[in-house]
């Protein structure tokens, strides 16, 4: 904000060399000074290196038998074909795909709720807004780690002393309940990002739109899903695309949580592709990045082609 | 009404609209006390936690016992501190933290304001264009994609330590940032420069003197971003750093998920010792914050 006045205010003087600018802009357009392809190939060369090459290497190995170590011998699409007739990849998939859509739901849920109550007149609203946004400066695995005693221990003893027997033990040991933690904790650590996003949507609308909703007598529940739903949606389709990819992703909670377990209910694919780096079938788990990495990227296609109708019908 | 009128002024500054400002005298403002209620209460989600962490920390084994952990311990026990310190390694997984945050937070303002002026200002050339959907190809490969060839790749190169994690957090969110950056950069004219240019600066000189400070504001959002990535990653550094000497904070509290497992008071004070840098930077400039990540968000 502060910048664009600035240079704004700088502009003027600039404007009397605006012919022969102009002419400067034309030539640069024909001969690139040299200085710019110094400013990007260093970093592309870099990029290449470090993010591409891996990528590369990974889809060859992904077509041998490779275990990580010693030799390795082409073994055309084996991986791949094994990968589908494995019922622990499988079970990876579901639970990574239930427990990423429904977080989701959950965090842009919570996120709208907070980002609308700290757009409303609350008393003490900075420092009520600074608490809710605590989450995002901490490490996701170590408030795994304190959740891990609030859910193994402390809930536990409550759930005894007032006598709620379904949960006298803890969830993170049972099987069906463990991934509704997880879902808890990456809410409480995602919601202050999705939060920011809907309150930059929130303050967008202009309050000139909520007068005319006010004098037309709608309440507040009709204006926020006649006015304010409609006019922040490109909003929550930002967040619901920025969500559920790094959702998807999820390591560090699970890790910090059950990890994995019981045994293998909370394994997301994330960590079983990882673990083929110490389990011995790295080629394995290059097949399953291959195939993750299609599926994300069917995903992101799907997620533009929505984004652009969208912008069409606006 | 004082209160009110006191709050308003700090709030524009930081992201309420001075539409909503407006709007809210000329109605009168009106505090509904009921959702103020209900947000102190939800605000209790985020403080619980923090004061469980606290009180836990402060309290000898034998006062956590078999209880909830809820109650505030009576003596404090602030030995838990040192000792979780001596447990740790603490100076040196500090070290090695800070040193990975502070490169990966200067290669990251360096190498992306660097690509997206040049990028934005060469835009119709192909050479150019082509870098951009290269670099922005990045943000759908997902990362365990590239993990394992990459821990063999660093390893083969010496790269296994602190150094590795910070190119590769440098790279890895060079996508996002040259995207942000590029916004930014075109709605600087053109005109700006050209003059600079006449008096016979060099393009490097255009850049360091004139590009780069207007970039300040998106410098904070990027810094702010590449800051909190890196000193709370945990992926990167326990997959890349083989020595365990080298570790940073996060990874190190895996320590006592083993062999510590029953001493929690321990682990408790070295979880809050490893928050605590984030936690006071960000309540000490949080709006300063708050409004760095809101301009990535309307980005």
């Amino acid at each position: 904000m502060t910048t664009t006045s600035r240079v704004a205010q700088t502009a003027p003087p600039a404007e009397p060399n605006s012919p022969a600018s102009a002419a400067g802009t034309v030539r640069s357009r024909s001969r690139i000074d040299p200085t710019y392809y110094w400013m990007v190939v260093p970093v592309l060369a870099l990029f290449a290196f470090f993010i591409t090459l891996p990528a590369l290497v990974g889809v060859f190995f992904s077509l041998t038998n490779y275990a990580g170590y010693g030799d390795w011998k082409f073994i055309g699409l084996m991986n791949y074909v094994n990968i589908f007739k494995d019922p622990a990849v499988l079970q990876s998939y579901i639970f990574t795909f239930v427990f990423a859509l429904t977080t989701t739901v959950v965090v842009n849920i919570v996120a709208l709720a907070i980002a609308l109550g700290l757009n409303a007149k609350i008393k003490w609203r900075t420092g009520i807004r600074t608490v809710f946004f605590i989450p995002m400066v901490l490490s996701a695995l170590i408030v795994s780690f304190v959740f891990n005693y609030l859910f193994s221990n402390t809930l536990p003893v409550l759930a005894e002393r007032f006598g709620v027997t379904p949960l006298a033990t803890s969830i993170l040991a049972n099987e069906n309940l463990a991934w509704l933690a997880i879902v808890l904790v990456t809410v409480w650590q995602a919601a202050p990002g999705a939060t920011i996003i809907y309150l930059a949507g929130l303050q967008s609308v202009p309050s000139e739109v909520y007068e005319a909703a006010d004098l037309d007598g709608a309440g507040s529940f009709r204006q926020f899903l006649s006015l304010t739903l409609p006019l922040i949606m490109g909003y929550l389709v930002i967040n619901v695309i920025l969500g559920f990819k790094g959702f998807l992703g999820t390591y560090e909670i699970i890790v910090g949580l059950t990890g994995g377990g019981p045994g293998m209910a909370t394994q997301s694919v994330a960590m079983r592709i990882f673990s083929g780096f110490t389990g011995g079938d790295y080629s394995y788990q290059m097949a399953n990045a291959v195939i993750y990495f299609l599926i994300t990227l069917l995903i992101s296609v799907i997620q533009l082609r929505l984004i652009q109708r969208r912008g069409v019908s606006l | 009404m004082t209160a009110s009128t006191l709050a308003a002024p700090k709030q524009r500054t930081a992201d309420a609209p001075v539409r909503g400002h407006r709007r809210s005298n000329r109605e009168g403002f009106k505090i509904n006390w009921w959702l103020t209620a209900l947000m102190l209460a939800a605000s209790l989600t985020v403080l619980l936690p923090l004061y469980f962490t606290v009180a836990m920390a402060l309290k000898s084994p034998d006062q956590i016992g078999t209880g909830t952990g809820l109650a505030w311990p009576n003596p404090m026990n602030w030995e838990n501190f040192a000792a979780a310190y001596v447990a740790t390694n603490f100076p040196r997984a500090f070290m090695s933290t800070a040193f990975v945050t502070v490169l990966s937070v200067l290669g990251s303002l360096a190498s992306s304001s660097l690509v997206a002026y040049a990028i934005a200002r060469n835009w119709n050339h192909r050479f150019f264009r082509g870098s951009f959907v290269y670099l922005l190809s990045a943000m759908f490969i997902p990362f365990p994609v590239i993990i394992l060839p990459l821990i063999k790749q660093t390893a083969l190169l010496g790269l296994d330590n602190p150094a590795g994690v910070v190119f590769l957090h440098v790279l890895g969110g060079i996508s996002f940032n040259t995207l942000l950056y590029i916004a930014f950069v075109r709605s600087i004219p053109v005109e700006l420069e050209e003059s600079a240019r006449m008096d016979g600066a060099t393009t490097w000189q255009v850049f360091r003197k004139i590009i780069f400070p207007l970039l300040a504001p998106m410098n904070a959002t990027v810094g702010i971003f590449a800051f909190l990535g890196s000193w709370n990653d945990f992926l990167l550094p326990q997959m890349l750093i083989a020595d365990p000497a080298l570790q940073t904070l996060p990874v190190v509290q895996m320590l006592f998920q083993g062999e510590f497992n029953t001493n929690y008071s321990l682990a408790f004070a070295s979880y809050l010792m490893a928050m605590a840098p984030t936690l006071v930077v960000y309540i000490l400039a949080q709006r300063w914050v708050l409004s760095g990540v809101m301009r990535g968000a309307v980005k």
